[in-house]
């Protein structure tokens, strides 16, 4: 069962409070952009099998959405931060280089 | 290879069973092929049975990490149906069907088809607009399906209860000729004719890199070392996306888990299977007697192939409210599977933008009703650049605003 911690009110969270979001970090493309760009940003997805990067909601809770590190591979949480970032903190990419060398994900979106 | 007959049975029983030969051989990988199928699921098998039978191509390996058929082909609910509402997919999944109904003669394998039907339960007015809809479809393409009412459904179904607690049973979309039929055995069925025709199944051996050179594939590096191709088939579910990055290009797509369970095997109750979308479950049951029992996938990307518990009781409360005598049942079995879903919730059968190699991939939750279907339409892709069946069903749909919308004509698509 997976369990993640809300960073906003703390609490650790079981599946059944939580909704998921998809993939994190998609940087937004709308009128004016390209063809390619705002295709790549409705449909095609980060799929990996391993670190991953969501968007989740503590949806029976708080009610406000927030990020997850998580591994695919064996469902384990590397860690949960706010929703207004457009990366991960440095503590959980340390985490996760110490867990998984050589680990890889899309380059981390500017949403400015 | 002998053939099975009942003169087979016969002459074995008289020699206690000493002279059955094994129904594939699992030989060590050669150099080079001109088609190396990565994945021996159904999808990989039909693929490659079809490139022998109809195009003459049988210097084909397919390469498996696992074991054939130990992915989402061993771990389906079998539910075969082609009652969808676009026409690309009623062409390809109707295919896949009537292939069904001769597989076991064709194969010289018994795979147990059992056209038993399949009815889809209404029980929002929503449901009864949109079942109506895809009957009328299903009339244009040739597709026999019928609305039926809920005492036409009550007496297909007498242990069904028409007014749930929550949502009454309105009428229901009715695919006589759907059924179900043994997964193992349609995947056992056509590697033990690859293996036939001359093909190199290879289990146990993972692919870890696509080779290519000036945008073209020349091979793959496995567990068992380089092998040289012409053309790859990329047919691997739930590990579409981790292929496709080998090859260097993206999928729109996403992999999920995928859960089902059987019940302890009891007396000959229902001889149809019924989906009942609104409540998220649905049912049949197995010639040995166990109810097989689905229902949705888990919310987010997964490859572990075991979903969440609380998945599991949401699909039991289901069909309790729409069996109560599911209610006594205990259940044997709980097994999860990664299935690769679209954002149309329609297949990939494509030419990729490496130059000879292809993918089929995104069939997600209801891929086994298409196994002969898509095989013999990737397989023509494959070897002619041009398939009638798979045109529709390519990558750059997505670009080109072309869906296939499955997402709501299916709801839970199996
Ligand atoms: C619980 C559940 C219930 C379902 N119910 C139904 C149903 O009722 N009706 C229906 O029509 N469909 C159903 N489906 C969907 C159906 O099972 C799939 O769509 C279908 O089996 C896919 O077949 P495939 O051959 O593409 O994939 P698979 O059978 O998964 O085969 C892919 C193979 O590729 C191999 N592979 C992966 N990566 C590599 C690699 N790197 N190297 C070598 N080999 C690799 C895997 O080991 C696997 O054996 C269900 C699925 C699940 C999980
Ligand atoms: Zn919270």
């Amino acid at each position: 069962m997976l369990i993640l911690e809300c960073p906003y009110c703390g609490v650790k969270a079981e599946e059944t409070e939580l909704a998921a979001g998809g993939e994190a970090h998609l940087k937004r493309f709308g009128p004016g952009s390209s063809d390619d760009e705002f295709h790549d940003y409705l449909f095609m997805r980060e799929n990996p099998k391993g670190v991953h990067f969501e968007r989740w909601r503590h949806a029976n809770g708080c009610g406000k959405w927030f990020h997850a590190a998580r591994c695919t591979m064996t469902l384990e949480v590397f860690g949960t931060y706010t929703a207004q970032t457009s990366v991960p903190t440095q503590e959980i990419i340390d985490k996760i280089a110490a867990k998984r060398p050589g680990w890889t994900w899309r380059e981390f979106a500017d949403e400015k | 290879m002998k053939r099975y007959s009942v003169f087979a049975v016969a002459r074995e029983a008289l020699r206690y069973h000493t002279g059955w030969e094994r129904a594939w051989r699992s030989p060590e990988p050669k150099r080079h092929y001109d088609v190396v199928i990565v994945g021996a699921g159904g999808h990989g098998l039909a693929t490659a049975y079809y490139l022998g039978k109809n195009f003459g191509i049988t210097n084909v390996a397919i390469i498996e990490k696992g074991w054939l058929g130990g992915g989402n082909t061993g771990r389906n609910t079998t539910i075969i149906r082609s009652n969808y509402l676009q026409d690309p997919s009623a062409a390809i999944y109707e295919k896949a069907r009537s292939l069904y109904e001769t597989m076991s003669q064709d194969l010289n394998y018994n795979v147990m088809f059992s056209p038993r039907g399949v009815i889809m339960l209404a029980q929002t007015e929503h449901e009864i607009r949109g079942y109506k809809r895809t009957a009328h479809a299903n009339q244009q393409q040739g597709v026999q399906t019928e609305w039926i009412s809920p005492e036409r459904v009550k007496e297909i179904v007498p242990i069904i209860n028409l007014d749930g607690p929550r949502y009454p049973v309105l009428g229901g979309l009715y695919q006589e000729r759907g059924g179900t039929a043994r997964h193992d055995a349609v995947a056992w069925g056509y590697a033990r004719a690859c293996s036939d025709m001359g093909m190199d199944i290879i289990q146990k051996c993972e692919v870890t890199g696509v080779r290519t050179e000036n945008g073209r594939t020349v091979g793959v590096d496995t567990t068992k070392g380089p092998i040289d191709c012409d053309k790859i088939g990329m047919i691997v579910a739930g590990n579409a996306s981790v292929l496709s990055e080998m090859a260097g290009f993206r999928l729109p797509m996403e992999s999920v888990a995928l859960q089902a369970m059987v019940s302890e095997p009891i007396k000959p109750c229902m001889d149809v299977v019924v989906m009942a979308n609104t409540v998220h479950g649905y049912m049949s049951q197995s010639d040995k007697g166990e109810m097989v029992i689905g229902g949705g996938t888990d919310g987010f990307n997964n490859y572990t192939q075991r979903g969440s518990f609380h998945h599991i009781e949401e699909t039991v409360r289901a069909l309790v409210e729409t069996f109560p005598m599911v209610s006594r049942l205990k259940m044997l079995r709980q097994w999860g599977g990664i299935v690769d879903v679209t954002g149309d919730r329609s297949p990939i059968i494509s030419k990729t933008p490496v130059q000879n190699c292809f993918i089929n991939c995104g069939w997600g939750t209801g891929g086994f009703k298409s196994i002969p279907g898509s095989g013999w339409a990737m397989a023509e892709l494959m070897a002619t650049g041009h398939s009638p069946l798979t045109e529709e069903f390519t990558i750059n749909r997505f670009k080109e605003g072309k869906f296939i919308d499955e997402s709501v004509a299916a709801g839970v698509a199996h």
